[in-house]
């Protein structure tokens, strides 16, 4: 139960964006890609999402072929909160969240559905722009309003607002195991909302069992939120592991071409620094 | 306490639904006012009274009718012309507001991006030079040629405009409308070419195409109305996953939409109906544009009202401007495409100026 990429291959106008990759996103488990720009960190993410079909290998979803999937399953299975997505009409921003149930209009109440809504926005916090209009929204407004309409696409038909009852008896485990995509959900973010974002993220991975995979850029958002990182360079995997495993100086500084040091952080643990010489 | 404050919650919330959908029922009533009322206008006016008495009479309900001359100008001429209107306007309207939605842009409409002028130019090609294009088979198609060579002219001009204005995955939509008025000209000038070849006869038929009329063509109009109400009926049901393409092509597919799929039928669909009624009435512009925009003033973006909306609204303006068109020049009738463009055209220079303060802000 797993989404995997398996020796993926992703090839456009004759050149290599991912070669051979194969990565793994376990249930109830954060994992950050990381790297230079134009490492192909996006391409993976659009190959994992169904977005790209892959040009060799293949993509696996809770031990199914991705292109065998339909569309209506993936979106019941996999949410995507991507970097910037455009909307010239103007919706409110609880009709934007509230579009995130469309994978389930089949199968959902308008009441379940306004209740899931009402909640994302809450955690989100973005309940004072509810009633605004999403194209008047800045940058960052509108990252947590993509949030809150990957998570409400992301609860399904689980009733959120038992988590406690959940969390309890852990006899109720989920038939199916979701999984949720991150494209640089702290770009644009202030300080307090990127850890708001991720801790929300990381809290779907433990309390629901979602198998998360986010693309990050700051190393100290990787070693406080994920618990194993896949670093990637020119299209290929250079490292995955454990977060300590990977998260060393060296090799960091190898692959970003810069130097970047530990430093022992007094409040405990350690806090990677970037310094050009 | 507490529950008070949840009721009003609810209701705050539940009530833009119910206004969307009382905003429907709004409207229906506004086409039946609009049918009754235009049935009595025209070179011999008939009252609203004996309208209602007359239509009562039609389905059964009361056993006399009325005066017998009256009704046959209603039952040949003016229910069957009124007919025409309410699904071609339907049409329009509708295929306005899903196009709007396929490109991402409040201002494409099927008359702006040169659709309704390329379905016009296979019309025209068709009645000029149909017996040169088809030889022998031209007789055995007969009076179909023409509404086939107005579909088939909508459908090229959609692929070619969805095709040239793609670029990475995305539909740019300054480029879209450049295409659109490059595809335009160049429609326009092939029915130029042929305007200057045809004789006298076959004249007086490419204005009817180039103005629009609703006078029809008698029983061959009932195929491509047949497929207007097909397409119509298949249109107005993609609400919700054209919300979802309003985000974009990828978080469509991520929200469970088969992108492509959609982009493909909806695009022929459009071009289909927009295609059969250039073929009917030739091109009647801006009702596509003006429609969904006045709809959307009551329903807001929502397409799972705007499109059934956009559909009543277009048979609405074109009821109404048919009525305009019968008695402003009487005893003549002013070809209804004038009509629609002496309101639209102003109508979308507004448009382009209220977007304009919009985006300076």
């Amino acid at each position: 139960m797993t989404l995997m990429a398996h020796k993926a291959d992703f090839k456009a106008r004759g050149r290599y964006l991912l070669r051979d990759v194969s990565i793994a996103v376990e249930p109830g488990e954060v994992l950050a890609i990381l790297g230079p720009n134009g490492a192909g960190k996006s391409t993976l993410l659009k190959v994992l999402a169904g977005e790209l079909s892959p040009s060799g290998g293949k993509v696996f979803q809770n031990g199914r072929a991705l292109s065998s999937i339909s569309a209506l399953e993936l979106a019941q299975e996999r949410a995507v909160m991507p970097q910037a997505a455009s909307m010239t009409f103007p919706f409110t921003v609880f009709d934007v969240v509230a579009l995130g149930r469309a994978p389930y209009r089949k199968v959902s109440t308008r009441q379940f559905d306004q209740k899931q809504v009402r909640r994302a926005i809450e955690l989100a916090d973005i309940t004072h722009l509810a009633d605004r209009a999403y194209p008047a929204l800045s940058g960052g407004e509108k990252q947590r309003v993509h949030l809150a309409r990957a998570l409400v696409q992301l609860w399904g038909m689980t009733d959120t607002s038992q988590r406690s009852a959940a969390s309890n008896g852990d006899d109720e485990q989920p038939s199916v195991v979701r999984f949720l995509l991150l494209d640089e959900p702290t770009a644009g973010l202030d300080v307090s909302h990127q850890h708001a974002v991720l801790a929300l993220a990381r809290q779907e991975a433990k309390e629901r069992g979602v198998g998360v995979l986010m693309i990050l850029h700051d190393f100290n958002q990787v070693l406080t939120y994920a618990d194993r990182v896949a670093i990637l360079s020119s299209g290929e995997v250079v490292e995955q592991g454990s977060v300590s495993d990977v998260m060393t100086p060296d090799l960091l500084s190898s692959v970003f071409k810069s130097p970047i040091r530990a430093i022992k952080d007094p409040a405990g643990g350690i806090v990677l620094v970037s310094q050009s010489a | 306490m507490i529950a008070v404050k949840q009721r009003v919650a609810t209701l705050q919330i539940q009530l833009p639904v119910n206004r969307s959908a009382l905003f429907l029922v709004l409207l229906m009533i506004g086409l039946c006012a609009a049918t009754v009322m235009s049935l009595g206008m025209g070179g011999m006016e008939i009252s609203v009274g004996d309208v209602f008495v007359h239509l009562a009479h039609r389905i059964g309900i009361t056993e006399v009718g009325i005066d017998a001359f009256d009704a046959r100008i209603l039952d040949s001429l003016r229910l069957p012309r009124i007919l025409r209107a309410i699904i071609i306007g339907a049409g329009l309207g509708l295929a306005g507001a899903v196009m709007q939605s396929l490109f991402r842009n409040p201002i494409a409409d099927p008359g702006i991006i040169g659709v309704s002028a390329s379905a016009a130019f296979g019309a025209v090609s068709m009645i000029v030079a149909g017996h040169l294009i088809l030889g022998s088979y031209y007789a055995a198609i007969g009076p179909y040629g023409v509404p086939i060579a107005a579909f088939g002219g909508a459908v090229l001009a959609t692929v070619v405009i969805s095709i040239l204005s793609r670029q990475d995955g995305r539909t740019d939509a300054a480029i879209m409308l450049l295409i659109g008025v490059a595809i335009n000209a160049i429609a326009f000038a092939g029915v130029g070419v042929f305007t200057y070849m045809a004789d006298d006869a076959q004249l007086r038929s490419l204005t009817f195409w180039q103005m629009g009329a609703l006078s029809g063509n008698g029983p061959t109009d009932m195929p491509a109305l047949i497929v207007m109400a097909l397409g119509i009926a298949y249109l107005i049901r993609l609400g919700t996953p054209l919300n979802l393409f309003l985000l974009g092509e990828a978080e469509a597919r991520h929200l469970g939409v088969e992108v492509e799929h959609l982009k493909r039928r909806a695009t022929v669909i459009t071009a289909l109906v927009v295609g059969a009624a250039v073929a009917v009435s030739g091109i009647i512009g801006f009702v596509g544009l003006v429609a969904p925009h006045l709809v959307r003033l009551a329903t807001g973006p929502d397409n799972r009202y705007v499109l059934p909306a956009s559909a009543m609204g277009g048979a609405i303006i074109l009821t109404a401007a048919d009525a305009v068109a019968r008695i402003i020049v009487l005893p003549a009738e002013l070809p209804i495409g004038l009509v629609t463009g002496i309101v639209g055209g102003p109508f979308f220079l507004g448009l382009l100026i209220v977007e304009k303060k919009r985006r300076r802000l």
